[in-house]
């Protein structure tokens, strides 16, 4: 008889950590039920106190198992332990290391393990610093073991990543999928994943704070950093993904709006608008209900993601094999709802506003009108993402919802989106003067027109552009003229709050920048994170004057694209033990001086006898030549070469960078903290009585 | 400046409507390139997941054949329409890359404009609602009038502190 000694490890661990995690869940739900009436679950204390603390440390524990069990996955798949028949599906003897690692979430079972484990690791750091409010965070914990309980039951009984592949134990495996083989995906997935899993913790929170009536807001600013953070790892991951189709899956785009990434979508967008309104609440005790019910509909929107990847509800290139653990999800989605439902009514007295709206002007208008476009704009993924599954049944058959469905109806929302960026910030909390409106829009609307007279002299002209071309032209053309707007009025925030600085310390415009910065890091990060979408927004309104031209291309041929000369030097190929290469090289020339030489590729995998290209890319600020290599025609033998100019791409991915630099510097401690008897008052940028911290 | 050249809010009003207007009617403009936008509201039907004419793969069983019977159709049919049925028909309605063929797939397009409208519609009830109780509350609101702290000055400060920190 076979022993496995690591499969069974990882089994044992996993069956560990749900008993861990029951226990968790239900000693927590004791101690909170035991504690309800003095209020007051302290470690060490009462008897409910120190059953909490049990709980607590049971959950920390499962972290443990569950280190292990995913411990013993990775470990499977680098000792190619093909009797494992997770490692057997995905992964072979002659994969690279890292894309060994990456097995664990390349299949439903190891991505589900992945969920479980970075679950039990947020859990982890949530218990472990749970002083910050030992009663909310006792709620929080015991909310999250629940969502990690249903994890590991999937786990354990309905997809184990330990089977065991019946019969002799197989040579090799059956590889990795080839276009899971590249750098990004090792990193993709579980940055998607931190985000996805992420937003357990604040909705945790929410649930906690409104079973328990938690008084004020201070769990907002408690979970202020772990939402953040999500957010931050959740964009991170859907702009790798992007990336990755865009070097990857050679059709020239980055965003097919394919149902799994929508899936991903959909809670980013929701989360933002939690971001936004959760201020409201924050500064002014509005909006509770409406956050409660945002971040409720996030984690909803994360599993709901997590199910239509597995169920086979919706068809998908990137969907997992199809199989029965929808129903599992159904359910689950189901309870929280209830749950979710049931703690609403229960305590919605504890929700009511303390301020209402007082001017359609003001800051709490552009946030609600930001929420209404951002649940706009979700709504319109999920509908169009489901719209299929509705119209097969109504009609009885099954339509596609594709890219012009969804360009046609998001681009309007991405265009008010834009303009609420801009405007957002320049009006003032509660009620914004029609004298400062004047003063702070007049330079946003000077940068705007002279814009468009650049824009259109350089000869983006929507109405005598090509009919194919109009659409997107006129996209671009309002693009770039809001950009020049929101860019100008972020610039003349920095400004104006340096100019006040400069003057009371004496010290330069850009120490005054940094200075002002480093005094209220989440106002000027949130201002560079609004940069950063606009940087974005401008790289994607490139994308209207693409080209594209496809040629058979042998020794010594050319192919002609824009300003770009491409001359095919070689054509060969190679061999390693993963997988045999075909590639052509080209040298590159913009005039008749040659600027790089690329080498697009055709792989063929062995194991698991599929191919893949490998995107050649000259990439500069202004355009990407991206040249695939197609294959070989069979009845010429010579490559086939597709080459693509994309207009402004890099600026999609500088742009998430600088979002990724403002949401750091948002989520860095102010410099200084003093008493509102030493603030001094400036003149605000809105024209209101605005406190600085000297 | 004389009267009749004064930009007034009317004007300003009927100058952005004459924008917009001739922003929407520039889709009328030229009658070209129809293979190009037909062959973008289709999909390859390899199970690629692909618009058509973004199908890269070589070898592909079908989109060489549909691209040939796309140009037939083009250089045959009367309207956009019959070579999106004729593919309709002959594909299947998943070969459209988008929900077109009326009846409920208007649907597709008019809910996501609908709930637009709705949720604006009602912020802005909402936002009304709000302004008249406001109206009607003292005025600094969140501070009840008999409230000690109402008029001093910490108080004030502390508010708009928090009020204006972000």
């Amino acid at each position: 008889m076979h022993t496995h000694p690591m499969p069974e490890f990882g089994s044992f661990a996993l069956l560990l950590a749900l008993a861990l995690s029951v226990y968790t869940l239900v000693m927590g739900t004791v101690a909170l039920w035991r504690s309800r009436l003095d209020q007051g679950i302290v470690a060490g204390g009462s008897g409910a106190g120190r059953l909490g603390e049990t709980a607590r440390r049971a959950g920390m524990a499962s972290f443990a198992a569950m280190t292990g069990a995913a411990f013993a996955l990775v470990w499977a798949a680098f000792t190619n332990d093909y009797s494992v028949s997770y490692i057997l599906h995905h992964t072979n003897r002659d994969l690279n290391m890292a894309y060994k690692f990456a097995a664990l979430w390349s299949g439903q079972e190891g991505s589900l393990l992945l969920w479980a484990w970075l679950l039990s690791g947020y859990g982890f750091v949530l218990r472990l610093r749970h002083k910050v409010d030992v009663r909310l965070s006792a709620f929080a914990s015991t909310i999250l073991a629940g969502v990690q309980v249903f994890f590991l039951l999937l786990l354990n009984f309905a997809a184990p990543p330990f089977a065991i592949q019946p019969g002799p134990v197989a040579q090799d495996g059956f590889g990795l999928n080839p276009l899971l083989q590249y750098p990004e995906m090792v990193i993709h997935p579980p940055m998607l994943y931190l985000g996805y899993v992420g937003f357990s913790v604040p909705f945790a929170f929410a649930l906690g704070a409104l079973m328990m009536r938690y008084p004020g807001e201070k769990w907002i600013h408690i979970t202020r950093r772990w939402t953040m953070v999500t957010w931050l790892f959740l964009t991170c991951g859907i702009f790798l993904g992007a990336h990755w189709a865009y070097s990857v899956l050679g059709w020239g785009g980055y965003w097919g709006w394919d149902p799994v990434e929508n899936a991903s979508l959909m809670p980013w967008l929701t989360g933002t608008a939690f971001l936004h309104s959760v201020m409201m609440q924050e500064k002014r005790g509005m909006m509770k209900t409406w956050n409660v019910w945002l971040i409720f509909s996030t984690f909803l929107l994360t599993i709901l993601g997590t199910l239509l990847t597995r169920s086979g509800l919706v068809q998908s290139v990137h969907a997992f094999a199809q199989s029965s653990i929808g129903d599992w999800f159904y359910g689950f989605i189901v309870i929280v709802f209830a749950v979710c439902l049931f703690t609403f009514f229960k305590q919605k007295d504890h929700l009511k506003s303390e301020n209402r709206l007082e001017s359609i002007v003001s800051r709490e208008s552009s946030f609600l009108f930001n929420n209404l476009i951002l649940l706009t704009a979700c709504f319109t993924v999920l509908w169009g993402t489901l719209f299929p599954v509705i119209s097969e049944y109504v009609q009885g058959s099954k339509v596609t919802v594709g890219a012009p469905f969804y360009n046609r109806v998001n681009l309007p929302i991405g265009l008010f989106l834009l303009f609420l960026t801009g405007i957002g910030p320049l009006l003032a909390w509660r009620s914004t003067s029609l004298r400062s409106i004047r003063r702070n829009f007049i330079l946003p609307i000077v940068a705007m027109v002279v814009a468009f007279v650049v824009v259109v002299a350089c000869g983006v002209r929507p109405w005598s552009a090509l009919e194919d071309d109009v659409r997107a032209e006129t996209f671009s053309l309002i693009t770039f003229t809001l950009s020049a707007g929101v860019i100008t009025a972020i610039a003349a925030e920095f400004l104006r709050g340096a100019a006040v600085v400069s003057t009371q310390t004496g010290k330069n415009l850009l120490s005054s920048v940094i200075l002002l910065v480093r005094r209220n890091t989440r106002r000027y990060g949130g201002y560079i994170v609004h940069f950063g979408i606009v940087v974005m927004f401008i790289g994607i309104a490139g994308g209207a004057f693409n080209q594209a031209r496809e040629q058979e291309m042998g020794f010594g041929d050319s192919l002609s694209l824009g300003n770009y000369r491409l001359v095919c030097q070689s054509y060969t190929q190679d061999s390693n033990p993963n997988y045999d290469t075909e590639y052509a090289l080209l040298d590159v020339f913009k005039g008749s001086h040659k600027i790089t030489q690329l080498a697009p590729e055709h792989r063929f995998y062995h194991a698991s006898q599929t191919s893949s290209t490998m995107v050649a890319l000259h990439s500069t600020l202004a355009e990407d030549l991206y040249v695939i290599y197609e294959g070989k025609n069979p009845d010429s033998g010579k490559p086939i070469i597709k080459v693509f100019i994309n207009p402004l791409m890099n600026w999609i991915w500088i742009g998430v960078l600088i979002v990724v630099l403002g949401t750091f510097l948002a989520l860095t401690p102010s410099l200084t903290r003093t008493s509102v008897r030493a603030a001094v008052s400036v003149p605000s940028p809105v024209g209101e009585i605005e406190v600085h911290h000297a | 400046m004389p009267e009749a050249f004064r930009m007034t809010p009317r004007r300003w009003c009927q100058g952005a409507a004459i924008c917009l207007l001739a922003i929407i009617m520039l889709g009328a403009a030229d009658a070209g390139s129809r293979f190009g936008r037909l062959g973008h509201e289709m999909m390859c039907v390899c199970g690629c997941g692909q618009i058509l004419l973004e199908c890269n793969h070589v070898g592909c069983p079908d989109s060489d054949r549909m691209i040939s019977e796309l140009r037939e159709q083009v250089a045959a049919s009367s309207g956009d329409n019959a070579v999106l049925n004729w593919f309709s028909a002959k594909y299947g309605p998943t070969v459209l890359a988008a929900p077109i063929r009326g009846g409920f797939d208007n649907a597709a397009w008019i809910a996501p404009a609908a709930v637009f409208l709705l949720a604006t519609a009602g912020t802005g009830i909402l936002i009304s609602v709000w302004r008249k109780r406001s109206a009607a509350r003292p005025a600094v609101a969140g501070l009840p009038i008999d409230d000690p702290l109402h008029a001093t000055h910490d108080a004030m400060r502390d508010r708009i502190r928090r009020e204006t920190e972000y």
